[in-house]
């Protein structure tokens, strides 16, 4: 068969190479089992450092008082919320690949979706630190939540940001419970493979006691489409929700119905940049690159594609409704946005989301996986300056212009940004190690041979 | 182990095709209690099993609508009636803004409580003391193997039928697999001594841990509410001064507003005869002057300055200021005495400002006109 005429309805085989259930088993187990190498250690003490500094940063900033960081009137929200918004939304692409790629039987999904919920644990855990080091007195978040108290006082139901302290604790609560599950039947394999006395009690304890039962497979797979049910308008509200922080306030700005989609957009965007980043050395470093293939990769950058030109279209639509609004406050805004003292930021957002994304519609640079790996960071720094442009040129150009200001981070807001994602990277180092990055068992049952014939 | 009766007979087989015959064959054959286990989920294996289809989606339902119910219940007795509060002009009741927590709390008890109820209800786990725990058969369906296991309980069950049958569908490794003998006796024991010490320990453990939070933990910083703060003060010793105390002492001759020195000291003649109340009897002084009056001289000289006050006879008598004596002495007299004291009577120059003395002293007067009062005064 010629090149030319290749049978596009002949699905590519997910797996390469045809390795059998148990390779598929020593394969994915093999990082569990074996000493960390150099390559880890070197990573693991950079990604370590950085989360010490943080550390450091954040216990100065619990100690002495928030005035460390750059934060004032009028820009009261600088790093800490930029970042908020930019970790929320690294975490929307595990649960979207978990479970809408799951409700749309995209078997692809199989080789990813682990690596990708656990992804979204690790970002929501980044995430929720900055509003609670915002607090000042994070051992105070108590009073965020409606519990009876002396007061007789209630927290506002009507407030977008105690909204976000449902929403986003919903989010951390129900993707554990997805990946936990998911987890279940690959810690009963790891637990019957393993030789470890150690390792042994601990798979077990965490498994369950889990026999692989088809009594049980039968009620597993239903609880699994449910709880897919749940995460796919789940991982929709959170950054809907998170976008209601900025659209439900008056500020020319933020005061925009494009709100949500654009956030849940863009959360998908950054995410599945994030995913394909860490996936490459996940795959480069632990020989899965039968398992975790370029069509994977491809596929992702697929998807990178098309989330960042919906982000391309909300920017413009953005300054087309400023226009068209015929507000004078929400067109200088925006003129401030794209020609101020923050047009800088404004233009790396624009490049680094809109242009080098479209890069990605040529087949080689999709499926070349240097030139992926350096677009996949371009978004990340796109999305991350995209949530600086919207927080920071909306709140410097105050309604009185004798309150106009400029936002100077401090050392204290780099360091903890910088500690968010040591803490990030940490986490995923550690997890890479302890637990499989692939799920064992989903992608048994798509290999080749892995279903009945006659089904 | 493995000592106990007989569990099941298991047997092995190579491909997911080979385990649904298996299994259709053994549904088919009569078997109920029995159980295929395979490395992950078999397309097919429901049908070849006659499994009904799960009803986990009826508790989700419920669930779900218990996450709702309770929420919107919840936020509209706060908002309506625990704590109603006008926010932005709005009415108590704005069901719009309790979409977001209502669909959150929702999603929450549906998805939280379905997988509980998954694991705890219908698979009965955490139970890691199940026989096939740990067998060779477990190990291989773990990993490759697709197994099936007919379990001696079965009203069928027959140990040399059931091996003929696997035997005849394929099956490889035929094994009969037994119950642990000390599982199956394993009772718990509330009063076994390592549970007691454990529940001891958590006891002291937790009971610790709050009385040191709430009495020592909240005390230190950073979580003192900001009681310790870099700044100094009032009578603390200081290292910034020379004489190493915190506060300042005055510059030298430095004198208080309202508190000019008293020349008088041990001069009451020159004080009678140089001191002019400066104040005039208008009704505001005048209760001023009583008010001050009832607190401060009364005590002693009673209500209406007769002297008769309950410290009569326990005391050296407090004189009555109707007496001539009093009434003939000038103004700047009796502010001597109550700057300085006078017998027994201490100084009131700490207690009394120098303004409410004179307005002490008009409204004397004003009881001493009283007591004596002339024809002319009534009219």
């Amino acid at each position: 068969m010629s090149t030319a005429a290749i049978d596009y309805t002949q699905e590519v085989p997910l797996i390469e190479g045809r390795p059998r259930a148990s390779e598929i088993d020593a394969t994915i187990a093999a990082p569990l089992d074996e000493f960390p190498k150099r390559g880890w250690w070197i990573a693991f003490a950079v990604t370590a450092s950085m989360l010490a500094f943080g550390g450091y940063c954040a216990f100065e900033t619990v100690w002495q008082g928030l005035g460390l960081w750059g934060i004032n009137i009028p820009v009261a929200w600088g790093f800490d919320m930029t970042s908020l918004v930019f970790w929320i939304g690294i975490g929307h692409a595990g649960t979207l690949i978990s479970a809408i790629l799951f409700l749309l039987r995209q078997h692809w999904r199989t080789g990813i979706a682990r690596f990708a919920e656990a992804m979204t644990i690790f970002a929501v855990i980044c995430a929720g630190m900055f509003p609670i080091l915002h607090l000042g007195r994070p051992w105070l978040p108590l009073y965020l939540t409606p519990y009876p108290n002396q007061h007789g006082v209630w927290i506002n139901f009507m407030s977008p940001l105690v909204w976000d302290v449902f929403a986003v604790s919903t989010y951390f609560t129900v993707s554990l419970v997805f990946w936990y599950v998911g987890l279940i039947p690959d810690l009963a394999t790891l637990r019957d493979r393993t030789t470890s006395k150690l390792k042994k009690i601990i798979y077990s304890i965490f498994s369950l006691g889990w026999r692989h039962s088809n009594r049980h497979w039968h009620h597993y797979e239903r609880a699994y489409l449910i709880l897919a049910g749940f995460a796919t308008p789940l991982v929709l509200s959170v950054h809907t929700i998170v976008s209601f922080d900025f659209a439900v306030s008056v500020l020319p700005g933020w005061h925009s119905t494009i709100f949500p989609p654009y956030f849940v957009a863009g959360a998908i965007f950054s995410g599945f940049a994030m995913v394909q980043n860490a996936l490459i050395f996940v795959r480069q470093s632990f020989n899965l690159k039968h398992i975790i293939t370029l069509n994977h990769l491809e596929k992702m950058n697929q998807i990178i594609i098309v989330t960042g030109s919906m982000v391309g279209y909300s920017y413009l639509m953005e300054f087309f409704i400023s226009w068209y609004s015929g507000s004078e406050f929400e067109r200088f805004v925006f003129i401030n946005r794209a020609l101020g003292p923050y047009a800088w930021a404004f233009w790396v957002m624009v490049s680094c989301n809109v242009l080098f994304p479209q890069l990605f519609w040529i087949k080689k640079i999709r499926r070349s996986v240097p030139i992926m790996f350096v677009i996949g960071v371009l978004v990340n720094v796109g999305m991350w300056m995209e949530r600086f442009v919207i927080i920071v040129t909306s709140l410097q150009r105050d309604f009185l212009p004798s309150s106009w200001g400029m936002y100077y981070p401090t050392i204290y807001d780099i360091g903890i940004l910088m500690g968010s994602f040591g803490l990030f990277f940490t986490l995923i180092l550690i997890f890479v190690r302890v637990l499989p990055v692939v799920s064992i068992v989903d992608t048994k049952a798509v290999m080749e041979g892995g279903q009945p014939k006659h089904h | 182990m493995n000592d106990g009766p007989l569990y099941s007979v298991t047997a092995l087989f190579d491909t997911p095709d080979a385990i649904i015959r298996a299994a259709e064959e053994v549904s088919t054959g009569g078997y109920t209690k029995y159980d295929v286990n395979t490395p992950f989920p078999v397309h097919g294996m429901d049908k070849a099993m006659k499994l009904r289809q799960s009803r986990l989606g009826i508790f989700t339902f419920f669930f779900g609508l218990l996450g709702t119910v309770s929420i919107v219940g919840f936020m509209t007795w706060v908002t309506v009636t625990d704590y109603p509060l006008v926010i932005g002009g709005k009415p108590f009741w704005t069901w719009p803004a309790f979409v977001p927590i209502a669909f959150e709390i929702t999603v929450l008890l549906a998805a939280v409580l379905t997988a509980i109820t998954m694991i705890v209800l219908y698979f009965r786990f955490p139970n890691v003391s199940h026989p096939l725990h740990d067998t060779p058969y477990m190990k291989k369906v773990s990993s490759d193997r697709f197994g099936i296991s007919i379990q001696a309980s079965d009203p069928k069950f027959d140990e040399a039928a059931v091996r003929e049958l696997l035997r005849s569908l394929g099956g490889k490794e035929i094994a009969a697999i037994y119950f642990d003998a000390e599982d199956l006796s394993h009772r718990q024991e509330l009063f076994d001594p390592k549970f007691l010490g454990v529940l001891a320990l958590t006891a002291v453990v937790v009971s610790g841990a709050t009385y040191f939070s709430f009495n020592t933990l909240l005390d230190m910083q950073p979580f003192s509410w900001m009681s310790e703060q870099n700044k100094l003060k009032a009578q603390m010793p200081s290292d910034f001064s020379k004489d190493g105390i915190g506060m300042r002492p005055p510059v030298e001759g430095t004198v208080a507003r309202g508190f000019l020195p008293y020349p008088f000291n041990g001069k009451p003649e020159e004080a009678g005869k140089d001191l002019v109340n400066p104040l005039l009897p208008t009704p505001a002084v005048l209760a001023r002057g009583k008010a001050k009056f009832l607190t401060f001289c009364s005590p002693c000289h009673g209500n209406f300055a007769r002297g008769d006050s309950r410290l009569q006879g326990q005391f050296p008598s407090p004189p009555t200021l109707h007496s001539d004596k009093v009434r003939n002495r000038p103004d700047g007299s009796i502010y001597n005495v109550i700057t300085e004291g006078q017998n027994v009577m201490p100084s009131y120059a700490s207690q009394i400002l120098p303004e409410d003395r004179w307005a002490i002293i008009l409204y004397i007067r004003a009881l001493q006109r009283a007591q004596n009062a002339k024809e002319s005064d009534l009219k």
